[in-house]
This record gives structure tokens, C-alpha cells and sequence, in this order.
């Protein structure tokens, strides 16, 4: 785990409201594995506070421009605007420094048995699927199911279907791909292949859709989760989900940040994620 | 100045390398290398900073918060955001001092930094028991007893706002701990200084002061308050002047040693508690928005103190002038 300041290499708008911001670091992407986060923070100001959890996009090598340094390490994540603190985001250029904190967190578990492998994304939540997809590819047949509500959601298909992914579009309005939830598409393919392992990130309602697919037809289902945090390392206990078990006589709760984010689906209390969800309501960012 | 060492009493071993200053302080029968240490709650039992830092180079440690028992803690969500600070309403979720002994002290002990137990309990009884089992376990320099935390329903608050709670829980807790007993008061109330009178009048050997003061945020949109608690405490940078203020009032009230805490980010920010008369500070909200916040104050302490030509930190403190 590596916690410095950098600079930002690139911050592009990639569909209205969605940015992908390429970010130099260092140690960061060896370390990275597929479904890990890290934690940003603009360094101009102390305005938000805290930092943010990002899931990671990819990881990667720029090549030295024959500047006789060596060759630099990457992050890209990406991001919706939707508060002040990714409003902020938004404004930062290439050059400008940021505070960033990771690889953070439990990843994926990649199923690499030959078995079919089924990605399934909402929104921004198929951030962490992609380098998720780039490991499976080399030993699996993967398809991606992702859906967003209109066709502006629905983000780097063609990143996907370069790695040889097989990918699957679903819109709520029905402005790309099919009209309807991306959870229908799902339901058709696991009706095709019973067996495939599926990993699914996206908002809480979705993932409840996924889960009440799956669990009826003993999937392996993998899920990330979102939670607001404050500190990322496991010291707050801010983003704690309810675990599989948790009763108030026996209570068992999980960290999202250092438990998860990723967690096997037996793992967690769906009941009372549920509850969770209708608390939280709008929530945060 | 209370409870301090000068210098010059010191053995020559125990004085500093050359060409840095001092940071040492010592209060209530502790030394410490550096006036620096957690705020309960916001540093785990320790270990989860350990990637990000060396622990050894901490005045102390403060675990989080302790009781008998595990407890649950709160429903999600937990903590809300606001201008320069945050909201928590956790639950005082902890392991309990058994899993503590077990799993969480034995890494503590290898550290060279003492050690310093934060511990509640949710009436009197339960103090009690909790001081008891407190004064069995081996390798706690001192403890922290929280008479303040303002999230749980039944307790916390009620002995921290009233001095002769306050009193009565201090004084069952100094019949069963013999080691440095510090009492942690709540900013929840009308006049600080009388708690810590009757604190100081109960046994105790020093006072953190403060902590989170009782905040609300509401959801507009839904019209509801954004912490599933309802309210949670208030910490971070837009609360320091209100604890400098505080820290202040309780140094002139009592003769008690003072650790000052409430949203410290930098050195600068400890600087103003310890010029105000606290021996020590903690530092809280700051370690959730960069892990190595502490080193950075420690560090920039150092720094300080050798620009002005300040020898020995304890030199500072309680050098305000009003």
C-alpha cells in the first residue's frame, strides 16, 4: 500500500458527466489486483475533506518519451460527477498534484476453470470489471451485461470488446440496446449457461436484482459494493455492510473497504442490506 | 507550568540527539517522546496504520474504544461529511476487551510506544467492571476512560454532563486502576470547567479535552437526518477553535495536565494547544484523510521548534498570552 501526492497525466470527459482521469503512480499498479480501489484527493484544497474511494480502472506502463527517465506507472479511474468533490475533480488538468492512497481493499476472486464467466455492470459501477475482464480473457470466455439507465451511462463498451469480450447492452429508456434491466439480460444467459460464475458491480438495487438471480440457482456470485468511507484502511468503521450470520446478539459486521469491496455473495445479509438501502436513500456521492 | 519537567532535571541520556530539539513531555507519570498520539476512535487498536507509518516514532497509542463486551455499534449510515469536518455516529463498535487481550495487544507490546487503553461502559456497573478487568491486563501504560461519547442512548452522555456522575464514575474507576487514569470530557455542555473540577476532585491524573461535539445534517430531499443515528459528533478542522478555547478554560480551572484534541491537521494546529497549556495533543479526524497525518505533525513540530530556537517543546506550553 502506497500513500503519496502525484500529478494527474490526463482527465477526459468520456460521456456527458463521466471523466476518466489517468493518474502517475508509482508501486501503485504491480501492486493493483482487479476489483481493488484507491483513495483520491485533490490536494489544492481541504474542501471536501476527506478523500474519495475510487475502484480502479486499469492499470498500466507509459513508455518513457526518451526522457531518460524510466518508464512510468499508471492509474486510471473513472468518475461521474455528482457532488462538490467530483465537480472539483472535474476542474483538474494534466500536471496538477493529487493525494492518493491504495491498492486498497479485497479484489476479485477470478474463476479461471474454464468456466463461462459473466461480468455484470451498472453504471459506473463497471469500473472495476474491466481489469477484472483483462485476467479472465486469457483463460476464460467472459461476456459483459452492462447497463445504465440511458445511452450516456453506458461507458467503454469498445474498451471491452477489444479485450475479446462479448458484451451485452441493456438501457432503461432503451436509447442503446435493449430496453429494460441489464438484470433480464442476465436472467437469459445464466438460463444458457447454468454453470458460468458471474461478477457484478453497480448501484444497490441491481445488485439485489443479481443476487435474487443468482442464489435460487447456486451461481457463484462475486459482488462489489460502494459505501461512503472515511478512512479506507479499516479504522472507522464507517462502511460497515452486515455480513451473513449478523444478529444483535452476534453481531458481524464487514468492513466494505477492508473486507470488501468485493465479497462472495454468501458472505453478506441480504436481508439487511435491504434495509441499508432504504436508509440510505439518496446517500452521498 | 503543571505537571512538565524542566530540561535540566533531566538524566543527560534521556536528553536529545544533537541537533534536534527536545519533544519529549512528561505528564501524569508518563513520558513521552513526543507530545503526538491518536484520538480514540480514529486509529483502530493501532495495527491498521502500521502500513502507512512507524508506530515507534508516536508519543502514544490510544486504542479505540473499549468496553467490557463487544459491541455492535450502529446502523449505516455511520458518518456524513460536512463543511471542514465530519459526522460519526458509530456505536462505540468494538471487539471487547478479551479479544482485545488475545489478538489486539500482543502486537501493541512489541511497539516502543506506550500504550494507552480508551474504555467506556453504559452504567456505572459496567464502568466498574471494565476498570476492573482494565487493571488485570499487563502492558497498558495508562488509560482513557470516555465519560463523553455522545452517540449511545443510554449512558456516555448522562456521566459527562453532570458533575456528579462525572465525579461518581471517576472516583469508582480510580478505586480499581492504579496506573495514570485520564478523563476525557464532552464539549456538550454549558461550563466545561465544572466537570473538570469534579473530575479533578474524583482522582483523576489528567484530562483529554474534547470530544465530537453533538452535530446534526440533514437530508433535504428526503427530510431526514443523514446519520441513521439521527445525530453524531462533530470533529475536524472547522472544530479547533472552539476546543483551543476549551482546552484553555480547563488549564485555568484545574491543576490537572491537559490533552488538547479537536481537529488538528498540521503542526501548526498542535501548536496552538500546546501554547494554550495542553501537555499533549490527539489527533483524529486528520488520520482518516491522510494515514500519515501524525508523522507529518510530528515532523512538523521538530521543524518548528528548531526555526524559533525552541530547545525543549515542553517549553511552550501554556506560554499564552491573554
Amino acid at each position: 500500500m502506497k500513500n503519496f501526492k502525484t500529478t494527474i497525466l490526463s482527465n477526459q470527459e468520456v460521456s456527458p458527466d463521466y471523466y476518466r482521469m489517468k493518474i502517475l503512480a508509482p508501486g501503485i499498479s504491480i501492486l493493483a489486483q482487479p476489483g481493488q480501489f484507491i483513495m483520491f484527493r485533490s490536494q489544492a484544497s481541504d474542501e471536501p475533506l476527506l478523500r474519495r474511494p475510487f475502484g480502479i480502472f486499469q492499470t498500466g506502463m507509459l513508455p518513457s518519451d526518451c526522457d531518460g527517465l524510466p518508464d512510468k506507472e499508471f492509474v486510471e479511474i473513472l468518475y461521474k460527477v455528482v457532488g462538490r468533490g467530483t465537480a472539483i475533480m472535474r476542474d483538474l488538468h494534466e500536471g496538477d498534484r493529487v493525494e492518493l492512497l491504495g491498492p486498497l481493499g479485497r479484489g476479485f476472486e477470478p474463476a479461471d476453470d474454464g468456466r463461462e464467466q459473466i461480468l455484470v455492470g451498472g453504471g459506473i459501477g463497471l469500473v472495476p470489471l474491466y481489469m477484472l475482464a483483462t485476467e479472465l480473457v486469457k483463460t476464460n470466455k467472459v461476456r459483459l451485461l452492462i447497463g445504465g439507465r440511458s445511452r450516456k451511462d453506458v461507458l467503454m463498451v469498445t474498451e471491452f470488446e477489444r479485450l475479446g469480450v462479448e458484451t451485452y447492452v441493456s438501457t432503461d429508456d432503451g436509447t442503446l440496446g435493449e430496453e429494460g434491466p441489464v438484470t433480464q439480460v442476465l436472467e437469459r444467459k445464466l438460463g444458457k449457461f447454468p454453470g458460468a460464475a458471474v461478477y457484478a458491480c453497480g448501484p444497490m438495487p441491481m445488485l439485489e436484482a443479481v443476487y435474487s438471480i443468482c442464489q435460487p440457482r447456486k451461481v457463484d456470485l462475486q459482488v462489489s459494493l460502494e459505501a461512503f468511507m472515511a478512512c479506507g484502511v479499516g479504522a472507522c468503521l464507517g462502511c460497515v455492510v452486515k455480513g451473513a450470520g449478523h444478529s444483535e446478539e452476534r453481531p458481524r459486521y464487514l468492513c466494505t473497504c477492508k473486507e470488501g469491496p468485493v465479497f462472495r455473495a454468501e458472505d453478506l445479509d441480504w436481508q439487511l442490506l435491504e434495509q441499508r438501502v432504504n436508509e440510505r436513500g439518496e446517500g452521498h456521492e | 507550568m503543571k505537571g512538565g519537567k524542566a530540561m535540566s532535571e533531566m538524566p543527560l541520556s534521556k536528553q536529545p540527539m544533537i541537533g534536534g530539539s527536545d519533544l519529549s513531555v512528561e505528564f501524569a507519570g508518563l513520558r513521552l517522546k513526543n507530545p503526538v498520539m491518536p484520538a480514540s476512535g480514529t486509529f483502530g487498536y493501532g495495527e491498521e496504520y502500521s502500513p502507512y507509518m512507524d508506530l515507534n516514532r508516536l508519543g502514544a497509542i490510544i486504542t479505540k474504544g473499549l468496553s467490557l463486551r463487544p459491541k455492535a455499534g450502529n446502523p449505516t449510515p455511520r458518518i456524513a461529511e460536512t463543511n471542514g469536518g465530519m459526522l460519526n455516529a458509530i456505536g462505540l463498535q468494538n471487539v471487547g476487551m478479551d479479544v482485545f487481550v488475545e489478538q489486539k495487544l500482543p502486537f501493541l507490546k512489541e511497539l516502543q510506544t506506550p500504550v494507552i487503553v480508551n474504555f467506556f461502559g453504559n452504567s456505572l456497573e459496567e464502568y466498574g467492571q471494565a476498570a476492573q478487568r482494565l487493571s488485570q491486563i499487563d502492558g497498558i501504560s495508562a488509560v482513557e476512560l470516555n465519560i463523553s461519547c455522545p452517540n449511545v442512548k443510554q449512558g456516555g452522555i448522562v456521566f459527562g454532563t453532570d458533575p456528579l456522575a462525572a465525579s461518581e464514575v471517576v472516583s469508582l474507576v480510580r478505586s480499581h486502576i492504579n496506573k495514570p487514569l485520564i478523563v476525557k470530557l464532552t464539549p456538550n455542555v454549558t461550563d466545561i470547567t465544572v466537570i473538570a473540577r469534579a473530575v479533578e476532585e474524583a482522582g483523576a491524573d489528567a484530562i483529554s479535552c474534547i470530544n465530537t461535539l453533538t452535530g446534526l445534517s440533514v437530508d433535504i430531499r428526503r427530510r431526514r437526518p443523514r446519520l441513521a443515528n439521527g445525530t453524531g459528533g462533530f470533529s475536524g478542522p472547522a472544530l479547533r477553535p472552539l476546543a483551543v478555547r476549551m482546552v484553555y478554560q480547563v488549564v485555568q480551572a484545574v491543576n490537572l495536565p491537559v490533552i488538547g484534541v479537536g481537529g488538528i491537521m498540521s503542526a501548526e494546529d498542535a501548536l496552538e494547544f500546546l501554547i494554550a497549556g495542553a501537555h499533549a495533543v490527539q489527533v483524529g479526524t486528520a488520520n482518516f484523510v491522510d494515514p500519515a497525518a501524525m508523522i507529518k505533525v510530528v515532523d512538523g513540530l521538530q521543524q518548528f521548534c528548531q526555526d524559533e530556537g525552541v530547545d525543549s517543546i515542553s517549553e511552550l506550553i501554556g506560554t499564552l498570552h491573554c
